[in-house]
């Protein structure tokens, strides 16, 4: 339904007339993100029972803003021309780790998760800087990382009742629930630094041409570095507040498979898997309409299977969108 | 033998707007090896592809063992018999040796399973022939270079080749690999097999080859027999310029020769050694001086230049800038003691084409802009607006993507992202190669202007420029220096001269090995080499008089 609205909206504009149709085409990776959540919210608010109601809205936002919170690290990493598959694998070792440290209180804990993830991060960023392809490097950790975890938990769910770690997964402040504002701070921190800090110019040349960036000086290896580490903090972070929400430490499913939601909300987001660019607006409307897909299937009583369907059917539009701008 | 292994007869091909090939012609006969050179853009490679199969020719007859053959796709011209070794060698590096040289038509036995035992036996004759001892059960990336080429021969002759087409395939060769090669090449041709033997060093014209041809600008200029040729003539022929001494002036925007002030050089690059491209170059320059590199294609001049950067890893060499002699040598660290470089490719090395014109000039300035992590947008828009004004860069704002900029825009975007950290020393490599005549112009008085004021200028250039622009060139042959010239003795003859002069024989000697550069980024997977090369100081390899006499 998305993707045929996302064509839909293109195939309009094309047929204006030839230079809109060069403009749409070329806008189409940037906005097409957004014409595809409005067709989807206005077609919930008509169709779908009890969706505008602020119970469901809220839910909506508090289930993606883990997803969202490690995109905003995984659209540092593809706008460097890298990808980082670990990101589950670390929010699990976060969540392991919460219950062995929490004796020494909850900051404590939470700040030994934290730590742990820019820990890995600085393995794949060391790895990546010095040499070994992005896929590759991250790919040991999500398979090892993982298991670490399980190690770490000795294989089991571990009920967590503590109130600082329930008020940061499942609190809410003004009517906001806390990950959510978390991931709209992370947002805007992020978005400032890509504007105005110098990291963020880095980042986008080190992935528009690395050559480039090396002749000019720049600290490419640092950069690697300090993305990673980002991805591994960030990570970690969706840990602990998806930990603190269920209530439990859950090292066999806490984050996973959510490397491939974090890349397809970056990817449909509008930043191009070659790198060069970074887009976090994007990347927080990709995840939402990733996460509203299913909810819409969901409470249209189709199976699940119809929302992979659509959602794969948008990663290949997004994709070949940006194939379509490299082109032109 | 009067009919011709193979021969082409006027080929031409366009690719776009562009006449790659102009009614060449050219034949091989049966145990022949034919020199084929040219410059960058001369259309070399585009007539190796036609004879290969890889383009199809738009004009022109290719005649192969006596018919006129048409190949619609490479794997027809290697079953017609003719075997391309390319530069880079390739083969599958994974696989063993037996297997590379037996891929495709590997021996099986009776159940039609491969015939490990044979192939190794066979593998290990064929190259024996060759003068090749390995254990041909090794996977070829543990070879190297130069036994993996012979694997390269080995397979083409094996597989009846009657033309084997060479490119280029010394350039990444030892000195004792290059001296294999030519003995095999002589075993090829007693099987009367045809050499075309693509090449842009002189002295392997002359020591392998007995014809020569030389294309410019898509045009044959030349062919005839190497014994008539002499180096100076071959020289003029591939440059397009008359023998005679010509020092025009009015063809470039540079004025006379400027002052150079004060006598102590700002920059100075000693014995640099960079596996084999690059053997003991030294190179100065001061205050106000436009030193200029001179050289064919792959003689030395930007790896010269990069090295001078710090862009490569070095074997060895020292940089020394304002009296100091730097350790961890890398583009970073140059630029931050006032060394700066363009490099040649525009595309690959130097624009960032998704990010704004804004974003590229201040690329490198990023730094000195950032206070507490963040950019100073004021200051940052201060030298954006000046240099764009200076340069006259074409620009509808300052966030166009530099990707939509003509060339000549772009190569004025990376001369302010150089040019706004104010350097003592300015890299130039091709600075105006592939933009039009008026950007061209441009630069040439923005060299001239810069110098004037007082920078250090080392500018890698076509002979014209470099003629007319550099106060001191330095000539540089197969990665040595083979002479310096000074003021009134630049001319183009004398420059030709010195490129055509045959490389001094010497006992080889080992220059200090004293590594003193950080490699950058990209790791180099070249070991290092001993330096087994002659070295060129009878011809003043030396530049300057900071060295003493050994």
């Amino acid at each position: 339904m998305a993707a045929t609205s996302v064509t839909g909206a293109a195939m309009s504009e094309a047929l204006t007339s030839g230079r809109t149709a060069r403009a749409a085409r070329l806008r189409l990776p940037d906005h097409g993100v957004y014409l595809a959540l409005g067709a989807l919210l206005l077609f919930n608010l008509l169709f779908t029972a009890n969706f505008a109601t602020v119970a469901n809205l809220r839910l909506q936002l508090v289930q993606v803003a883990p997803v969202a919170i490690v995109a905003l690290g995984m659209a540092l990493v593809i706008g460097t021309e890298g990808i980082d598959l670990s990101v589950g694998s670390t929010m699990a070792i976060a969540a392991a780790l919460l219950p062995l440290y929490l004796g020494y209180g909850p900051w404590p804990a939470i700040g030994v998760a934290v730590l742990a993830g820019a820990f890995i991060g600085l393995v794949n960023g060391g790895l990546v800087a010095y040499g070994i392809q992005p896929i590759i490097a991250t790919l040991g950790l999500l398979v090892a990382g993982r298991g670490v975890a399980l190690v770490l938990a000795d294989g089991r769910l571990v009920e967590i009742f503590d109130p600082t770690l329930a008020a940061i997964g499942g609190g809410q402040v003004l009517g906001v629930p806390v990950p959510v504002l978390a991931a709209l701070g992370l947002a805007c921190a992020a978005g400032f630094v890509l504007r105005r800090g110098a990291f963020g110019r880095r980042v986008v040349a080190v992935g528009g041409n690395r050559a480039a960036a090396v002749l000019a000086g720049l600290p490419v290896r640092r950069t690697l570095i300090t993305v990673y580490v980002i991805s591994g903090l960030l990570a970690a972070v969706a840990g602990v507040l998806t930990t603190g929400r269920q209530g439990a430490s859950d090292p066999s499913f806490t984050g996973l498979l959510i490397e491939l939601s974090a890349i397809t909300a970056v990817v449909v987001g509008g930043t191009p898997l070659a790198g060069g660019r970074v887009r976090v607006l994007g990347t927080l409307v990709g995840a939402l309409l990733m996460q509203l897909i299913i909810a819409t299937v969901i409470q249209h009583d189709l199976h699940d299977s119809t929302a992979r369907m659509i959602q794969a059917a948008i990663i290949v539009a997004a994709v070949h969108a940006q194939r379509d701008r490299s082109g032109t | 033998m009067d009919e011709p292994v193979c021969e082409v007869r006027d080929i031409s091909k366009r690719f776009g707007g562009v006449l790659a090939l102009d009614r060449v012609s050219l034949r091989l006969d049966a145990g022949e090896a034919h020199a084929l050179v040219g410059e960058n853009g001369a259309g070399k490679s585009t007539l190796i592809k036609i004879l290969t199969g890889v383009h199809r020719p738009d004009g022109g007859t290719v005649r192969h063992l006596g018919r006129a053959v048409s190949f619609a796709r490479p794997r027809d011209a290697q079953e017609a018999g003719i075997s391309t070794i390319y530069q880079e060698v390739n083969l599958a590096p994974l696989l063993s040796v037996a297997h590379n040289l037996f891929l495709g038509r590997e021996p099986v036995n009776r159940l039609g399973l491969l015939d490990h035992g044979r192939m190794r036996r066979e593998a290990s004759e064929l190259l024996a022939r060759y003068g090749v001892t390995v254990d041909v059960r090794r996977p070829l990336r543990e070879l190297g270079l130069g036994i993996r080429q012979m694997v390269a021969v080995a397979r083409a002759v094996s597989t009846r080749a009657r033309v084997v087409i060479m490119d280029e395939p010394t350039s990444s060769l030892a000195p004792r690999e290059v001296d294999l090669l030519t003995s095999v090449i002589d075993m090829l041709r007693e099987q009367d097999i045809a050499v075309l033997y693509v090449t842009h060093k002189l002295d392997e014209v002359f020591r392998v080859c007995r014809r020569v041809s030389v294309l410019r600008d898509g045009r044959l200029v030349h062919t005839g027999p190497v014994s008539g040729t002499t180096r100076i003539g071959l020289v003029a022929t591939m440059l397009g310029r008359p023998v005679a001494e010509v020092r025009r002036h009015g063809v470039t925007s540079f004025r006379e020769a400027h002052q150079v002030r004060g006598a102590e050089p700002v920059l100075r690059a000693e014995g640099l050694v960079r596996g084999h491209v690059l053997n003991d170059v030294s190179v100065e320059v001061r205050p106000g001086e436009v030193v200029g590199l001179a050289g064919l294609l792959g003689s030395g001049r930007s790896e010269t230049a990069r090295a001078v950067f710090g862009a490569d890893p070095l074997d060895a060499g020292t940089v020394t800038v304002d009296g100091r002699m730097r350790r961890r040598w890398n583009p970073g660290a140059a630029i931050r003691s006032g060394v700066c470089m363009v490099p040649e490719d525009r595309k690959a090395d130097g624009i960032v084409p998704g990010l704004s014109v804004r974003d590229n000039i201040t690329l490198a300035a990023l730094p000195r802009l950032t206070r507490a992590g963040l950019v100073s947008r004021g200051a940052r828009d201060r030298i954006v607006e000046t240099f764009v004004r200076r340069l006259g860069i074409k620009v509808s704002s300052p966030d166009q993507k530099v990707g939509e900029l003509s060339g000549g825009n772009q190569q004025k975007v990376l001369l302010a992202r150089m040019m706004c950290l104010h350097p003592k020393v300015l890299i130039l490599d091709e600075p105006t190669r592939g933009i039009d005549v008026g950007a061209k112009a441009e630069i040439q008085a923005l060299i001239d202007e810069l110098a004037e004021s007082g920078l250090g200028v080392l500018l890698v250039s076509e002979l014209e420029e470099i003629v007319e622009g550099a106060g001191t060139v330095l000539v540089l042959r197969d990665g040595t220096a083979a002479g310096v010239l000074r003021g009134d003795e630049i001319g183009e003859h004398r420059i030709m001269e010195l490129i055509a002069s045959a490389a001094p024989e010497k006992p080889a000697h080992d220059p200090a090995y004293e590594p003193v550069n950080e490699p950058p980024d990209e790791p180099s997977d070249e070991p290092p080499d001993e330096p087994s090369y002659e070295p060129a100081r009878e011809h003043g390899g030396d530049l300057g008089d900071g060295r003493g006499d050994e």
